[in-house]
C-alpha cells in the first residue's frame, strides 16, 4: 500500500534519518556507492576506449570520416578526377585528400655495406599525398616526431612510418624488416617496379596507426612520375565531412551518383575490419560482464548497510509499527535512504567522471601497446547504468527492511528472536 | 469500553509450552483509571500486549469498542492502534533521529495531518507539559524524565481513547516518577481512559481501580483508596 500519504511519511522519516544520521557512516556509503559507480562506468568504458582510442586514430589520421578506395579487382581508382570533382562539390563535404599508393622496398646503409652483408632491405607503401590538403584532413604532421613534414615543392623528400625503423621498433618482429641506422638525413633508395630513386629522409612519423606506421609518404607529384601514373586516378580518397554531418550521408550521396562502379566508398566505420568489430563487441561484453559483478556487489553492499541499519533499529520499527505507523512507511523510509546514497554517489561519480576523468584521459591517455586508450563513457549509457544502479540499490534497500518490517511488532518492541 | 473473556496466552519454544494468561475475563470502562500489579512473571506485561493489539492471543476474545479484534487484519489492528490507542513504554521508546516535537508530531502525520497542522499541535502539547524549551531536542539530549513526559504527549497528542502504559516509572527517579504520575493524573480526570502496569504500590494507588495478576489469572480487584 504505497499511499501517497505512505510515501509522505516514509520520506519524512527518511530525511531525518539521513540528516542526523553518522557523516561519517554516510560518508562510507557514499563512498562505496561512488567507487561502484565508477566500476560500472569507468571499467568498462576503458575497456571499450581501449578500441575506441584505436578507433579514433585511424579515422583521425586515416580513413577520416569517408574513404574512397580501389575496388577489389582494379589497380587503382577509374576516373579519379571525376570522383574528386563530385565529392568536393558535394553538400557536407568539409576537405578531402586524394593519394598514390604503391608496394615498394626502401633500402638502407647500400654505400657501406660490405660485398659480404645482407642488403638492409624494408617493404613499406610508399604514398604519394599532397602535403597541404592531407594535413587538411587528416593532421598528419602533428604525428611527426623528428624531422620536418613534407611541403608541396619538396624534391627526393621522405617520410618515414615509425615500424619502417629499427630503433623505434620495440620489440623485434620476427618477419618485419626494418631500416638500420637511419634518421634524419640520411640517404635511402626506394625501388618501385623497376625505377629506383634516392630520397632523403624528411621527417619520421610515429603511431600505433599501421597505415601511418608502416608507409612512407612522398610528395604525389614527385611520386606520379615514379610509377608512371599522369591519368590523375589516385588508390585512396579521404574526405572529412562538415561537423553535425554524418558520414553515412555523404556515403550515400556518393553511392548514389554512381561512385559506386568505380570504386568502393565507405565511412570510417564501414572500413574496420570485422574482426576488429568482434574484438570492440567482445569487449563491450567483457565491460558489460564487469558491471554487472559491480552491480552486484553494490547491491550486496547497500543489503548489507541497510539490513544492519534495519537490524539494530528493529526495536524502533517496532515502536513505530505499535504506534500505528504503517509498515510501508517504514519500508519506504529505507526505500529513500537507498535511493539517496544512489543518487548521490552516482552524481560524484558522474562528476568524477565527466569533470575529471574523461578530459583526463582524453588529454592523457592510456599508452596501450596498440592504442592510446580513452574513456568512453556515452552519457545514454551513463545515465542508463545511473538507472540500473538505483532500481538494484532500491530492491537491495526495500529487501532487508521488509525482512525485518514483517517480523512480529511486540518481538521487536521487546528484542525477542 | 474493554471487554475479555477467557483470554490465554501461551508461547511455545520448541516442545516446551509455558502457559502465561490462563483465562483473564476483564472488563474496563470509559474514563477508567486501571492498574495493573502483580509479581514478575506474573503475566501483567503479557496481558496489556495482549489488550492493546500488540500480541495475538492464543484463545479467549477480546471486544474492544465493540470491535471483535479476533476477526481484525492485521492491518486493520494498526489502524485501530494508530486511530484509538497511545501507548507509553518503560523506556520511552521514542526515536532516536527525531526531536521532541518530530516524535509527537509523527503519528499525526500519519492520520493525515499536515505538517504545519501537526507540528502546532504536538509543540502545544509539549508546550502544556512543560516541555516549551526542548522541542527541537533529540531525546539523547533529554533527561529520563523529560524523554518520558515526550512520550506521553506523543502517545496521548491524537486523543486516543485508551492510554496502555507499560511500567512508565520504572526507570525514572522520584520526582521524575512523581511528575509523570501527575500527568497521568490529570489526563484521568479529564477523561481519559488508561490502563497502567506498574509494580509500584505507591503509583498504583493513584488509580481508580488495581487488578492483581498471579500466574496467568485475576487475583483480586480493589478500588484504590486515595
Amino acid at each position: 500500500m504505497f499511499s501517497p500519504l505512505n510515501i509522505r511519511i516514509g520520506f519524512y522519516l527518511a530525511l531525518r534519518a539521513l540528516r542526523r544520521a553518522s557523516l561519517w557512516t554516510t560518508g562510507l556509503i557514499v563512498f562505496v556507492m561512488v567507487l561502484t559507480f565508477l566500476n560500472l562506468v569507468v571499467i568498462s568504458g576503458i575497456l571499450v576506449g581501449l578500441l575506441q582510442g584505436a578507433v579514433d586514430a585511424v579515422r583521425t589520421r586515416y580513413t577520416s570520416d569517408v574513404i574512397i578506395s580501389t575496388l577489389s579487382d582494379k589497380k587503382y581508382i577509374e576516373n579519379s578526377p571525376n570522383l574528386i570533382e563530385l565529392a568536393r562539390n558535394l553538400e557536407g563535404v568539409e576537405a578531402l585528400t586524394p593519394r598514390y599508393r604503391e608496394s615498394a622496398s626502401l633500402e638502407a646503409n647500400y654505400r657501406t655495406r660490405k660485398e659480404s652483408d645482407k642488403a638492409n632491405i624494408a617493404p613499406a607503401q610508399i604514398i604519394g599525398i599532397d602535403p597541404a590538403s592531407e594535413d587538411e584532413v587528416t593532421g598528419l604532421s602533428e604525428d611527426l616526431i623528428e624531422g620536418e613534414f613534407l611541403v608541396p615543392g619538396d624534391y627526393d623528400k621522405i617520410v618515414l612510418g615509425n615500424y619502417l625503423l629499427k630503433q623505434y621498433m620495440v620489440i623485434e618482429t620476427p618477419g618485419l624488416a626494418t631500416l638500420e641506422n637511419v634518421g634524419i638525413g640520411t640517404k635511402i633508395r626506394i625501388h618501385v617496379g623497376d625505377v629506383t630513386r634516392e630520397v632523403e629522409v624528411k621527417g619520421i612519423l610515429k603511431s600505433k596507426v599501421d597505415e601511418i606506421a608502416l608507409r612512407a609518404f612522398m610528395v604525389d607529384s614527385q611520386f606520379r612520375s615514379m610509377i608512371g601514373r599522369n591519368d590523375g586516378n589516385v588508390d585512396e580518397i579521404s574526405i572529412k565531412v562538415e561537423e553535425d554531418v554524418d558520414p553515412a550521408e555523404v556515403r550515400d550521396a556518393l553511392l548514389l551518383r554512381g561512385a559506386g562502379n568505380d570504386a568502393r566508398v565507405q565511412t570510417y566505420e564501414d572500413a574496420q575490419p570485422q574482426a576488429f568489430k568482434d574484438i570492440i563487441a567482445t569487449f563491450s561484453m567483457l565491460g558489460t560482464m564487469f558491471s554487472s559483478i559491480g552491480l552486484v556487489v553494490a547491491s550486496v553492499t547497500i543489503f548489507i548497510v541497510i539490513f544492519i541499519n534495519a537490524i539494530t533499529r528493529r526495536k524502533y520499527i517496532g515502536i513505530l509499527k505499535g504506534i500505528g505507523i504503517h509498515g510501508k512507511v517504514i519500508e519506504l523510509s529505507y526505500v529513500f535512504q537507498s535511493i539517496f546514497y544512489a543518487v548521490l554517489g552516482s552524481a560524484v561519480g558522474l562528476a568524477l567522471v565527466y569533470g575529471f576523468l574523461v578530459p583526463y584521459f582524453a588529454n592523457n591517455p592510456i599508452d596501450f601497446p596498440f592504442s592510446d586508450g580513452i574513456l568512453v563513457a556515452p552519457i545514454n549509457q551513463t545515465f542508463f547504468r545511473v538507472g540500473l544502479l538505483i532500481v538494484s540499490t532500491v530492491i537491495a534497500g526495500y529487501i532487508p527492511a521488509w525482512m525485518i518490517v514483517r517480523r512480529n511488532t511486540l518481538d521487536s518492541i521487546l528484542g525477542r528472536n | 469500553m474493554i471487554r475479555t473473556k477467557n483470554l490465554t496466552k501461551t508461547f511455545k519454544n520448541g516442545d516446551v509450552e509455558t502457559r502465561v494468561l490462563k483465562g483473564i475475563d476483564f472488563a474496563a470502562g470509559q474514563g477508567e483509571f486501571i492498574a495493573i500489579m502483580g509479581r514478575s512473571g506474573a503475566g501483567k506485561s503479557t496481558f496489556l500486549y495482549q489488550i492493546s493489539l500488540l500480541d495475538d492471543p492464543t484463545g479467549g476474545e477480546i471486544v474492544i469498542d465493540g470491535h471483535d479484534t479476533h476477526t481484525m487484519s492485521a492491518e486493520e489492528k494498526m489502524l485501530f492502534r494508530l486511530s484509538r490507542f497511545g501507548f507509553v513504554f518503560q523506556d520511552y521508546a521514542l526515536l532516536p533521529e527525531l526531536t521532541a516535537l518530530e516524535n509527537v508530531a509523527v503519528p499525526l502525520l500519519m492520520q493525515g495531518k499536515t505538517k504545519k497542522d501537526a507540528y502546532a499541535s504536538s509543540s502545544a502539547a509539549l508546550d502544556r507539559a512543560g516541555l516549551g524549551h526542548r522541542l527541537n531536542n533529540l531525546p539523547s539530549q533529554l533527561s529520563g524524565g523529560e524523554q518520558q513526559r515526550v512520550s506521553i504527549v506523543r502517545a496521548v497528542a491524537h486523543n486516543p481513547k485508551i492510554l496502555y502504559a507499560d511500567e512508565p516509572t520504572a526507570n525514572l527517579d522520584n520526582d521524575s516518577s512523581a511528575k509523570i504520575m501527575e500527568i497521568f493524573k490529570e489526563l484521568h480526570a479529564k477523561g481519559q481512559t488508561i490502563i497502567m502496569v506498574t509494580h509500584e504500590e505507591q503509583y498504583a494507588k493513584m488509580a481508580q481501580r488495581i487488578v492483581r495478576l498471579d500466574d496467568g489469572k485475576i487475583v483480586s480487584e480493589t478500588k484504590a483508596l486515595s
